[in-house]
């Protein structure tokens, strides 16, 4: 599988002592918020359906809040993901943790990380419109941008992964694998939420793209 | 909880829809809009219930009306806008009454997240004396739509459900239940009922305020509203003497953020309790209303309350959506905490010593700690911000990019109508002059050439198919009339676009997928009596730019039908993808002005993404060089 570029982290061991916290927090009552940033059309409604299922099926009150009509034609999209105990608002103040499948979104979006938040990053770049003269270029130095901010960052070539299944479209899945070493979900809760989210001819499809982004780090 | 076939994960939108199933609806009908599109697209899922898509929002409530009246339990959804629309007949609805169980579902857009503006649709319940139910979420979506049913028929009156985007498009935990088989009641001709002569209104009038006092009486049920009380151990101000009223989603913030307080939620919003209100604000100092857009509840509560100091608007904006943020600025503002204060243990924190840029603050006082909190926040500022903005844009492959491209050229003014095309304001096209609400750019532009001959041939209107049969019919018919000499074009990429695909009376489909005549907005033209009526491939950009230079030169009213199915339902030709040629093109960059997010500035050359462009091919058109080649094998 890809190797990861921040060789000087054990992310092995962040990712258990993240998860460990996220179990620590929900224990306490405390709920945990995930927002999702991208394009348009990169599937952040799928993906947050998969991980609010797999909530629910590890047993916690879930809430989504979705984007739907003028701003999905390609423009900057989030959506939130919310559960713990007892959830009250659908959309988040500060993230827990953001999912990013694309960069530029992920610096966006970086303000709303919660102070100890941890941010994911699909490393894929997609122009916007605005860059569209020399005066506004696409940003070359989003990666460390981002490591300044914070070192709670990882990179990740999700559709590098997803070309391998001939479908960049499940770099969505790959994300959210990589992401679930974050929390404290058994396996099961996460194949079966996947089963229940997309349709039976592409559920073994998002399974594999699943599992790669899990064992991303392995 | 586990996994569970009773428990759902909906979005208010689904969570309405079955709702209108387990009531025993028969009848469902509505217009697209956001956000309530997926009321109808889910309700058509229920193989058992008729359901239509409607050319506009007044004859979907039209319909729902005779499907009530012929005894069947009937649902018309709309988004807010929608409902001014169809208020000419909501607004005699509520005199004449039902037959079997009217429900209307206004999906109100604070914020317009997808809307032209964010009017209150709350106003339409008080103004027609409505009944109204808000939920806070879908469980309580799918509770009230059974509940709207049962109010309906019980004091013969529609029923307004009120949702906003939150509501429509946030997913919740449901538990489903079991269908109610109604039958259709029988039809029974009653004229002192349904036929609106003014002696008969007279009377439907006086039956209507004795109705709405039975309602006012009925509101007070316990069903209709829930009293939370702050646990005597948690961090509770109940002492402060404060009470928290609220609706919709609203309440779901308030009860997050201001759970120390005693909290009145509303499910019935029209006519208020005002007994309820009365005792829950006894030995209260100050009631606060928390609620989005107009002072609806808060003005209502200052008359029932005149003795008690009740505060709203001072600390809620009039427009826009609340937050958890602004929440805890109130919750800051109101009792002098910072709520901020004392949160950073309670979440994720990571004492790995590999993240050195954000350690735990353990060991450092609060006040280097704001100090150094600030200085990261000015930090992430200058790093996060100036970012090329994004916006939403045309799809590459849009038919629509091509006749903005062209009218630009032409230089006439744009009278604009609602849908996708609408994005052509946007940069880099900029082409736009209006957008009021559906079909008001052919009035628009009638009444611009009446007003100012100068304008005549500079003027055009735009309106694409859906719009064109949701009111554009009627604006044309008075272009004609009026003798007007001016140029309609009408986008038709055949479906429904913006609200994401729906079909309409020109793609020949209904929503049950039956077929259905396809109706062709160029033979109602021609019917109207417009002369001069052509149709065009927008693809083909040099025939397109001759037929509308002379069509817009000609002294007589015409029409063009620029047809073209959207690019998000075409197949991607095999065709390989058009390349521009480095040693050709000289950076005039006019190319980017055409707009089509396929062509991108890269390390400082102009290229075509392979991954995002359709081939359709209409920008080696656009290159004057010559620069832009299709790829020939």
């Amino acid at each position: 599988m890809n190797k990861i570029d921040n060789n000087s982290i054990n992310y092995n061991k962040v990712f258990k002592i993240v998860s460990e916290n996220s179990e620590s927090s929900l224990k306490k009552g405390e709920i945990i918020s995930i927002l999702f940033a991208g394009v348009g059309g990169q599937g952040i409604i799928l993906g947050s359906a998969v991980l609010a299922r797999a909530a629910i099926n590890a047993g916690y009150d879930v809430k989504v809040s979705e984007v739907h009509g003028m701003s999905q034609r390609g423009g900057s999209v989030e959506g939130s993901v919310r559960f713990g105990k007892k959830v009250f608002s659908p959309t988040i103040d500060k993230a827990d943790f953001i999912v990013a499948l694309e960069k530029l979104e992920g610096l966006r979006y970086i303000n709303q990380l919660e102070k100890c938040g941890f941010i994911l990053i699909n490393s894929y770049e997609i122009y916007p419109s605005s860059v569209s003269s020399k005066d506004v270029q696409y940003p070359v130095d989003i990666e460390s941008r981002i490591k300044e901010i914070t070192g709670n960052s990882l990179f990740i070539n999700a559709v590098e992964i997803a070309k391998g299944f001939n479908q960049i479209k499940v770099s969505n899945i790959v994300m959210l694998g990589a992401f679930s070493n974050l929390l404290p979900f058994e396996d099961e809760n996460w194949m079966d939420a996947i089963k229940e989210s997309v349709p039976g001819k592409a559920i073994d499809l998002n399974i594999k793209a699943f599992l790669a982004g899990k064992n991303i780090i392995k | 909880m586990g996994i569970n076939e009773k428990i759902k994960l909906l979005t208010g939108n689904e969570a309405i829809a079955r709702g209108a199933y387990e009531a025993g609806v028969k009848f469902a009908s509505a217009y697209p809009g956001t956000p309530s599109t997926e009321i109808l697209e889910n309700i058509a899922k229920y193989r058992d219930i008729y359901c239509q898509w409607s050319v506009n929002e007044k004859v979907a409530m039209e319909a729902g009306s005779g499907a009530s009246m012929a005894g069947a339990r009937t649902l018309v959804a709309m988004k807010h806008v929608g409902l001014n629309v169809a208020a000419d007949p909501f607004m005699t609805l509520a005199y004449t009454g039902v037959g079997a169980g009217l429900v209307i579902v206004s999906a109100d857009d604070p914020h317009m997240h997808s809307s032209q503006n964010e009017q209150d649709n709350r106003f339409y319940a008080k103004f027609a004396k409505v009944p109204m139910l808000e939920p806070t979420d879908s469980q309580e979506a799918l509770d009230l739509v059974k509940a709207a049913f049962n109010i309906s028929e019980d004091f013969d009156t529609p029923v307004l459900l009120r949702t906003t985007t939150r509501i429509s498009h946030s997913r919740s935990i449901v538990k489903i239940g079991q269908k109610t088989e109604l039958p259709v009641k029988k039809y029974v001709k009653d004229s002192r009922k349904y036929v609106m002569i003014p002696s008969h209104a007279r009377i439907r009038h006086q039956a209507m305020m004795e109705r709405w006092e039975k309602l006012k009486e009925y509101c007070e049920d316990p069903g209709y509203y829930d009293i939370y009380i702050p646990p005597k151990s948690s961090k509770s101000f109940s002492a402060a003497g404060i009470g928290i009223i609220t609706s919709g989603i609203s309440y779901q913030y308030a009860r997050e953020i201001f759970d120390g307080l005693p909290i009145l939620k509303l499910k019935m919003t029209n006519p208020l309790p005002e007994n309820t209100i009365r005792e829950f604000a006894r030995n209260k100092k100050l009631i606060l209303v928390i609620e989005e857009l107009d002072p609806f509840l808060e003005e209502q509560i200052k008359l029932i309350l005149p003795g008690t100091a009740v505060a709203g608007k001072e600390y809620f904006p009039e427009y826009g959506e609340l937050s958890l943020a602004h929440m805890k600025k109130v919750h800051s503002a109101l009792f002098g905490i910072d709520f901020f204060a004392g949160q950073d243990e309670g979440n994720i924190s990571l004492n790995s010593s590999s993240f050195t840029k954000t350690v735990s603050v353990a060991g450092i006082s609060r006040k280097e700690n704001a100090a150094l909190e600030n200085l990261k926040q000015l930090s992430i500022k200058k790093l996060s911000t100036d970012l090329p903005p994004r916006p939403p844009v045309l799809c590459a492959g849009c038919s629509h990019r091509s006749v903005f491209y062209i009218l630009k050229k032409l230089k006439v003014a744009v009278m604009g109508d609602i849908g996708c095309y609408t994005l052509a304001v946007l940069p880099p096209l900029n082409y736009i002059d209006s957008t009021l609400c559906m079909g008001a750019g052919l009035g628009q532009a009638l009444g611009m050439e009446k007003a100012d001959p100068g304008l005549k041939n500079k003027v055009v209107s735009v309106i694409g198919d859906s719009t064109f049969f949701h009111s554009g019919i009627t604006p044309l018919i008075d272009n004609v009339y009026n003798n007007a000499l001016g140029l309609i074009i009408i986008l038709d990429n055949g479906t429904t676009a913006m609200t994401g695909h729906q079909v309409n009376p020109g793609v020949g489909k209904t929503l049950m997928g039956d077929d259905a005549v396809q109706i062709k907005p160029e033979a109602i033209a021609k019917a109207a009596g417009i002369k001069h009526i052509r149709v065009v491939d927008p693809y083909n950009l040099k025939k397109l730019e001759k037929i509308l230079r002379e069509e817009l030169a000609r002294n007589e009213l015409s029409l063009v039908v620029c047809r073209r199915v959207c690019a998000l339902l075409q197949k991607k030709s095999d065709a390989e993808t058009p390349t521009i040629d480095p040693l050709v093109c000289r950076q005039c960059g006019v190319c980017m002005k055409f707009g089509c997010p396929a062509i991108e500035l890269r390390d400082g050359s102009y290229v075509i993404n392979s991954s995002n462009c359709t081939n359709c091919e209409v920008c080696i058109d656009v290159c004057k060089h010559k620069a832009i080649n299709a790829v020939k094998r």
